[in-house]
């Protein structure tokens, strides 16, 4: 265990706590105001990818990819709200389980279909390709530090949208009582279409950020959505900051913990049994995270609906 | 003298910074009806609960039948005896009006861990259900599923959940809260049979019933007990008269 | 307080006026292997005999969410430590389901056990998603299984026999103990249901604290609930591995127990029937259209979601409006 090693893993942990703050902030309001399971979030992380890499395709230039991507991943959120989430709302959560089970379904087929099953990638802009030094001895890409800066500098406009705007303050007290706002005389109905876009786009921008590290293939959202529900549950429903918190604790825990778990191990066992339980025991560490926190604050770290 | 079925001894309870339960000491003899009243937000409901055991005190004791049951989880302080009814009606909508009363006499009939043989042709559950249900005066409508019963017959249901229970004492959350004049007449009979069966305490508004029922009566300001006593006794306290009974008398 | 009244389960009473639908599925299912042997013998009777085995786990888990408001996310990790006990014991020399039967039900139960002590200390939404946790960690334990064929699984090279006989081995033989094993967990799950035991479980659903301040320690009964249901499922695990021969960690996906939660929902919470009919239709459903196309999802996709919309109650929900319309 080097300490080079660590702050590359720190770094590396930051970042994917970044892209999973990206995805469970809008999948956390949209559940904290809408009450509604978005299982299809998820994809809407793989489409953005996508769409990135078909706009890419056309433009030969990262940056229109990525706006063309974005709107189009919002228009297509819009789409998938009033075409199917809107009529869901006032339903049980295991009928909008199902029913985003299906999107879930549709979708990852429906890129098989049109992209192909094979992955694809998505070439980063030449400027941020390349690597820095960061001190002597540690040498880390440069997309990955855009990634977290780009993520914090989301995060913080979302703060401040969420806590000074008169929008962000409707969002919060609809993550508290939507029953309520909708009979203050609030349109409910124009305040879940805005959360909902919003998420959307989150979703679809972590998609496109991550798309020249990662490959871009059907399937790729559905690890990320199980992570990013971890994250919520453990930041507390409906809350952002909760889900800042959490998701870079995550992040880091998940990161660090699978780069260095099979020499925490080596402290207690022999090498061998070493090598077979660390891994387990790293794909299961935010898990038991999660489990330890659900048994001392049931409802999370942070919920919106207070404790 | 007599032991006091309930003894509460200087509960406190506070909610950040708002005292709702202030010091109350007060008890319950055998077979008496002990009202409290008191203006809304005097903390009535709150007291309720801390005694079933949904709250837990900040300060203070519980004592039911001789044992200080102030750390005992809400079921087994029903267990013991304790019975409730709520101000917002809580019973189990899907369930027939005879299983939900049927459900409580279950509760004292032998362990529930039993997973064979139907339940509902248990004709001994049925009978003391039904018993209870003729005793509110829903004997007739056993069938019905209770999510179907008037708001004023659903209060009825939750006294007889209550009353199949057995209790040892039997505290009533505003059991008169939103029905009419008929069901509240109804009601008042029942509770009236019930006197001297077992000790009760009734919080409620609707003065009439309470001065109809209550063998003694403590008032409730701002989470501290302003007056106890017989209703004579609190009816003429000046006091009480300026703090809440001046309006309601009228 | 009390989680949201499941109103997508269907009217019971309606529909299950007697017993005619159970009844008529049974002897489907009994007939079935009769009419097998006029076409394709084998795999007919080896598509209807996974799916009894999944309605077993649907059955179970139906028992959680429609009886008991207790939406498990996890529930394929008890099917997965059910064939798992098959294969590790088979690779070992250990066939004898005498001793591989219970094994895989004590496994699953007391999974079931530790891990519900916790889970259940949680309402609503986290409830899934600790289930779900406890559902990966198990995924990713076998995952780390070396010995017994990690993330590629384990063949399992002879199926279980009952003291000496190789009951499992063949076709029909397998056939009918599935069948009795579903009769018997359809049983079982029906008497629980209105057994004292089950008015105490299905009132805690409808409204917990008034079920506590009656007297009942909720958490008691819903754990016990849930170690039955657990174990329930390694029955099923017990059978899919001796129908499959083989175990994999993709067994105890999320994605497994998604489609276990599908099945139900489909055939119709709250009913024990519609776990039965809901496991059939999906694996039916899905056998059909990916026999039509490899892009079968892009059909089954919108499917669920039009049944998600349209017929809260699932199928069973369905046929009772159905009848309903054409009486009048």
């Amino acid at each position: 265990m080097s300490t080079s090693l660590l702050i590359v893993q720190t770094l590396n942990g930051l970042q994917l706590g970044v892209l999973l703050f990206l995805i469970a902030a809008g999948l956390t309001l949209v559940f904290g105001v809408m009450d509604f399971i978005n299982l299809a979030h998820g994809v809407q992380y793989m489409l953005g990818a996508y769409l990135a890499v078909m706009f890419y395709a056309f433009t030969g230039n990262f940056l229109f990819a990525l706006i063309l991507a974005l709107g189009a991943a919002l228009l297509f959120g819009l789409l998938l709200e009033f075409a199917v989430f809107r009529h869901l709302y006032d339903r049980d959560h295991l009928d909008q389980v199902i029913a985003t089970f299906g999107i879930i379904l549709f979708l990852n087929q429906g890129v098989k279909i049109l992209w192909g099953a094979s992955p694809l990638s998505l070439p980063m802009p030449e400027i941020f390709s390349g690597s820095v030094v960061l001190m002597p001895g540690i040498l880390y890409p440069v997309w990955r530090l855009v990634i977290i800066g780009s993520g914090l500098g989301v995060a913080l406009v979302l703060y401040l949208l969420v806590s000074h705007t008169r929008v962000g303050m409707l969002v919060r007290a609809g993550a508290t009582n939507a029953a309520m706002v909708s009979a203050l005389g609030v349109d409910i109905r124009r305040l879940f279409m805005i959360v909902f876009g919003f998420g959307t786009m989150l979703a679809g921008f972590a998609g496109i950020m991550i798309a020249p590290i990662l490959s871009v293939e059907p399937g790729m959202g559905d690890t990320i959505l199980i992570l990013a529900f971890v994250v919520i549950v453990i930041g507390g429903i409906g809350s952002i900051r909760g889900a800042f918190i959490a998701a870079l604790l995550i992040g880091l825990v998940d990161t660090l913990g699978r780069s260095f778990m099979v020499d925490i191990m080596r402290l207690f066992l022999a090498p061998s049994p070493a090598r077979t339980v660390g891994p387990a025991i790293a794909s299961m560490l935010i898990y038991l995270l999660m489990a330890v926190v659900l048994y001392v604050r049931p409802a999370g770290l942070f919920p919106a609906k207070g404790r | 003298m007599a032991e006091a079925v309930l003894r509460i001894e200087n509960l406190s309870k506070n909610f950040g910074g708002l005292r709702v339960t202030d010091d109350v000491t007060l008890d319950v003899m055998p077979g008496e009806l002990h009202a409290v009243i008191g203006p809304n937000g005097a903390g009535k409901t709150t007291l309720i609960n801390q005694i079933s055991g949904l709250l837990a005190p900040d300060a203070g004791r519980i004592v039911f039948g001789g044992e200080d049951v102030t750390g005992l989880a809400v079921d087994r302080r029903a267990q013991r005896g304790l019975a409730r009814s709520f101000q917002i009606t809580s019973i189990l909508p899907r369930f027939s009006v005879l299983e939900n009363v049927a459900l409580a006499v279950q509760a004292r009939s032998g362990s529930s861990f039993r997973f064979f043989g139907a339940a509902a042709a248990e004709e001994s559950l049925n009978e003391a259900a039904r018993a209870a249900l003729t005793q509110v005066g829903l004997g007739e409508r056993e069938t019905v599923p209770a999510g179907e019963l008037s708001h004023g017959e659903k209060r009825a249901l939750e006294l007889a959940i209550a009353l199949a229970m057995e209790p040892k004492l039997l505290l009533l959350d505003e059991p008169m809260a939103g029905t009419g004049r008929d069901e509240t007449e109804r009601l008042v009979t029942a509770l009236r049979s019930l006197k001297g069966r077992f000790p009760m305490v009734l919080v409620e508004h609707d003065m009439h019933a309470v001065f109809a029922l209550a063998d003694r009566i403590s008032v409730l300001i701002y989470g501290k007990i302003l007056a106890s006593g017989t209703p004579a006794q609190v009816r003429a306290d000046p006091q009480v008269v300026t703090a809440y009974l001046g309006d309601e008398m009228e | 307080m009390a989680d949201a009244a499941l109103s997508t389960s269907a009217p019971r009473r309606s529909l299950l006026a007697g017993n005619a639908l159970p009844v008529a599925i049974f002897l489907i299912f009994a007939l079935v292997p009769l009419f097998a042997t006029f076409r394709a013998e084998a795999y007919v009777l080896s598509l209807v005999t996974r799916v009894m085995i999944f309605a077993i786990a649907a059955l179970a888990l139906d028992l959680l969410i429609g009886y008991g408001a207790l939406v498990s996310f996890g529930h394929a990790a008890f099917m997965g430590l059910g064939a798992y006990a098959v294969g590790i014991l088979s690779s070992h020399g250990i066939q004898d389901a005498l001793i591989s039967l219970p094994v895989a039900l004590g496994v699953s139960a007391l999974f079931a056990l530790l891990t519900g002590i916790v889970c259940l200390r949680t309402k609503g939404v986290y409830f899934i998603m600790i289930t779900l946790a406890f559902g990966q960690m198990a995924y990713f334990t076998a995952s780390s299984l070396a010995p017994y064929g990690g993330d590629d699984g384990l063949t399992i090279r002879v199926r279980s026999t009952l003291a000496g006989f190789p009951i499992f081995s063949g076709d029909r033989s397998l056939y009918y103990i599935c069948l009795i094993c579903l009769l018997g967990a359809y049983l079982l799950c029906r008497a629980l249901v209105g057994s004292r035991f089950g008015r105490v479980y299905r009132g805690a659903r409808e409204n917990p604290l008034r079920v506590s301040t009656i007297g009942f320690e909720v958490y008691r009964y819903q754990l016990v609930a849930y170690v039955i249901a657990g174990a329930l499922g390694g029955l099923s695990g017990f059978l899919l591995g001796n129908a499959t021969d083989f175990v994999s960690p993709a067994y105890m996906s999320w994605q497994r127990s998604g489609e276990l939660l599908i099945m139900v929902i489909f055939g119709g919470i709250g009913t024990l029937n519609g776990a039965i009919v809901g496991a059939a239709a999906f694996l039916l459903v899905e056998e059909w259209l990916s026999g039509i196309t490899e892009h079968w999802k892009v059909i089954f996709g919108p499917l669920l979601v039009l049944v998600a919309v349209f017929a809260p109650g699932g199928l069973l929900g369905l046929a009772a409006r159905l009848r309903r319309m054409i009486r009048g």
